[in-house]
């Protein structure tokens, strides 16, 4: 036995000869910059002039943002009807809608929380902005199912409140799970959103009050909640931060999960299936991703961030990307197979129609843009050619609101009696609140980048090569 | 002017110095003390001696909280305040109420833990000591400050200026209370 272990701890004679390569760590902040250029570049962001394109790209957005205003106001005016969906469609663009937004929103809570405790490094320089990403999205995505319930007035009723028929929400329905996990996930992402802000604010604040701006040192005094970088504080502010990415993790991946259950807990072919909650959660990443390089591309560009987020960053998301799109591929594939394997007559009518009824238009749109379209990111040439990422990031998005429509749209179409068989044409009201939305988003997202620290000040430093109190003493 | 001192502060410039200056401040024995970063320094907490922080036990309060508040709320409302049933299915099922329950305790742990940690760090306070010093909004950019508290038994206001010298601080201060 003795002889056993001493044989296998013995040091082979090979390793003394053995060389090991010493791999460079990618680099996160490039040109070895400063803890006060990091602070300049953020803050200046912030105390410089309005960029004249900032106001052109806001009055643009809130244009857009309109036509949301409009749409639900004449939507509310005249009664739900004037929005295309009929039976037996009775989801029809605001669920898909609805899904596409959270679904984005998840990238945003991928990268603050599961790369957190992952130690991924690499996500300081992107987070604050996919966390904001995140928290927008939400915002877009709540609308739908608000205005779907037909009298918005009463969309408290979906809250355990009190009410004078005396009666209770039915907890038994995934409908009702949702509105608990979408309203914990819009809260929890603000929460950390917000904590993850205390020090930048703290930093803005002792800025503004150096240059004498009083009322701005106020504001943004208020919210860092006298924030002095106290290493006692430093201490818990760590862990809860810590346990708020630790818990947000379970939390994003429920959030998709309790989405999918809303279909596959249903009896529809095509819905009613075990893949639905891991297969919507990797699509959830997947157009989080794509929204995320949508965004942080232009930026890096506007900004010049170039020292900041750099080409590691950009390969990284597209690998990611690449990643959670083959997910969803196999997900494609899987379904397609059981709906065969299971023998069930009306699931493989549902596949076979979706891929070649009257939506084969929608289903290999969708097949495209999330399948063959991420491939491109296996190539480092692809990755590193700007522009092009910048494309494919607007098609993984296209890809993605496809994905629900087909979901959505060829299992309610076809229902189990062909008599009630039919077809979803959206009106004009249902495409202007869409498009409406991406007003919102970019309206709230363009007073983000204005007036709040765009990226984590403290956590960049602190990952830097010269914040290690062990590395380069004199 | 006020004639009661809060302590003396004194700016370091890199991380190595500073840890090396809580390690020395740490072994002199002073107790009522801070060290004041831009951004968290790692290793700072067993440098300065402060113990793990408790945030986490105010955070598991909060998600057992939060999960029997739903399970709680869909037993009493489903099967004791108002019983419907729905679908032929039982009045109450852990199984039916754990979706809402989870999001529930991930909700109320998040609340637990960022009021715990403002309760511990005694936040908000808009003024402190320390703000008052020259150098302070370096404090949030790129310098490293130790503060060390007149109450501190320890605290002599020669003897403590003179280790801080010691140790390479610069700009030291002494603080208004």
């Amino acid at each position: 036995m003795s002889e056993a272990v001493e044989a296998a701890v013995a040091v082979p004679a090979i390793l003394a000869e053995v060389k090991p390569a010493v791999l460079p760590r990618a680099v996160l902040v490039e040109n070895n910059r400063s803890f006060a250029w990091i602070s300049d570049k953020i803050c200046g962001i912030i105390e410089g002039p309005t960029p004249r394109w900032w106001w052109i790209c806001f009055g643009v957005a809130s244009f857009i943002a309109s036509f949301t205003v409009a749409g639900l106001i004449y939507l509310v005016g005249t009664g739900v009807g004037v929005w295309g969906h009929r039976s037996p469609i009775n989801w029809g663009w605001p669920i898909v809608n609805f899904v596409f937004w959270i679904g984005i929103g998840h990238a945003g809570t991928l990268i603050s929380a599961i790369l957190c405790l992952l130690r991924q490094k690499w996500r300081t320089s992107i987070n604050r902005a996919a966390e904001a990403m995140t928290i927008f999205a939400v915002v877009c995505a709540g609308i739908f199912p608000l205005f779907h319930v037909g009298r918005v007035w009463f969309a408290w009723y979906l809250f355990p409140l009190p009410n004078s028929n005396g009666i209770w929400q039915n907890f038994r329905s995934p409908l009702e799970w949702d509105v608990f996990a979408v309203s914990t996930y819009g809260t929890v992402s603000v929460l950390f959103w917000y904590v993850g802000m205390i020090p930048d604010l703290g930093l803005l604040r002792d800025r503004f009050t150096a240059a004498g701006k009083r009322v701005r040192a106020f504001l943004y005094g208020l919210f860092a909640m006298g924030w002095r970088g106290s290493n006692r504080h430093w201490s818990n502010y760590e862990m809860a931060y810590l346990i708020l990415a630790g818990i947000a993790t379970p939390l994003v991946l429920s959030v998709h999960t309790i989405v999918s259950f809303d279909f596959a807990v249903s009896l529809i072919p095509g819905w009613h299936t075990t893949i639905f909650p891991p297969y919507f959660v990797a699509g959830a990443i997947y157009s989080g991703f794509g929204m995320v390089l949508t965004l942080v591309l232009p930026l890096r560009a506007v900004f010049k961030l170039e020292d900041l987020i750099t080409q590691h960053h950009i390969d990284n998301m597209c690998k990611i990307a690449l990643a959670t799109g083959s997910m969803v591929g196999y997900a494609y594939m899987m379904e397609f197979f059981i709906a065969w394997y299971g023998a069930n007559p009306n699931e493989g009518f549902t596949f076979i129609n979706r891929a070649f009824g009257p939506y084969a238009w929608a289903y290999w749109t969708m097949v495209t843009c999330n399948v063959i379209v991420p491939q491109f990111f296996w190539f480092k040439g692809v990755r590193r050619n700007i522009a092009f990422v910048w494309i494919l990031s607007l098609l993984v998005n296209v890809g993605m609101w496809m994905e629900r429509f087909v979901i959505i749209c060829t299992s309610l179409t076809r229902d189990f009696l062909p008599s009630s068989w039919g077809y979803l044409s959206p009106t004009v009201v249902d495409i202007f609140t869409f498009f409406g939305t991406f007003g919102v988003f970019g309206t709230l997202f363009l007073l983000f980048i204005r007036f709040l620290p765009m990226m984590p000040m403290a956590e960049i430093k602190a990952v830097t090569p010269q914040a290690d109190a062990h590395h380069g003493h004199h | 002017m006020s004639e009661k001192s809060y302590g003396l502060i004194a700016m370091f410039d890199t991380p190595a110095d500073i840890m090396q200056a809580a390690e020395a401040v740490r072994d002199a024995g002073y107790k009522s003390w801070d060290v004041i970063t831009p951004f968290p320094i790692h290793g700072m907490d067993r440098a300065m001696g402060v113990r793990r922080s408790l945030v986490p036990r105010i955070s598991l309060a909060g998600g057992i909280i939060g999960f029997v508040t739903g399970m709680g709320l869909i037993w009493w409302s489903g099967a004791w305040n108002f019983k419907l049933v729905v679908g032929g299915k039982p009045l109450f099922s852990p199984l039916f109420a754990f979706p809402i329950s989870y999001e529930l305790t991930i909700l109320f742990t998040a609340f637990a833990t960022i009021l715990g940690m403002f309760l511990l760090n005694r936040l908000p306070m808009h003024y402190h000591a320390v703000m008052k010093q020259a150098h302070f909004q370096r404090a949030m950019d790129d310098r490293f400050f130790v503060v060390i508290e007149a109450r501190d038994p320890r605290y002599d206001r020669a003897a403590t200026e003179a280790l801080l010298a010691r140790l390479g601080g610069r700009e030291i201060e002494e603080l208004e209370d």
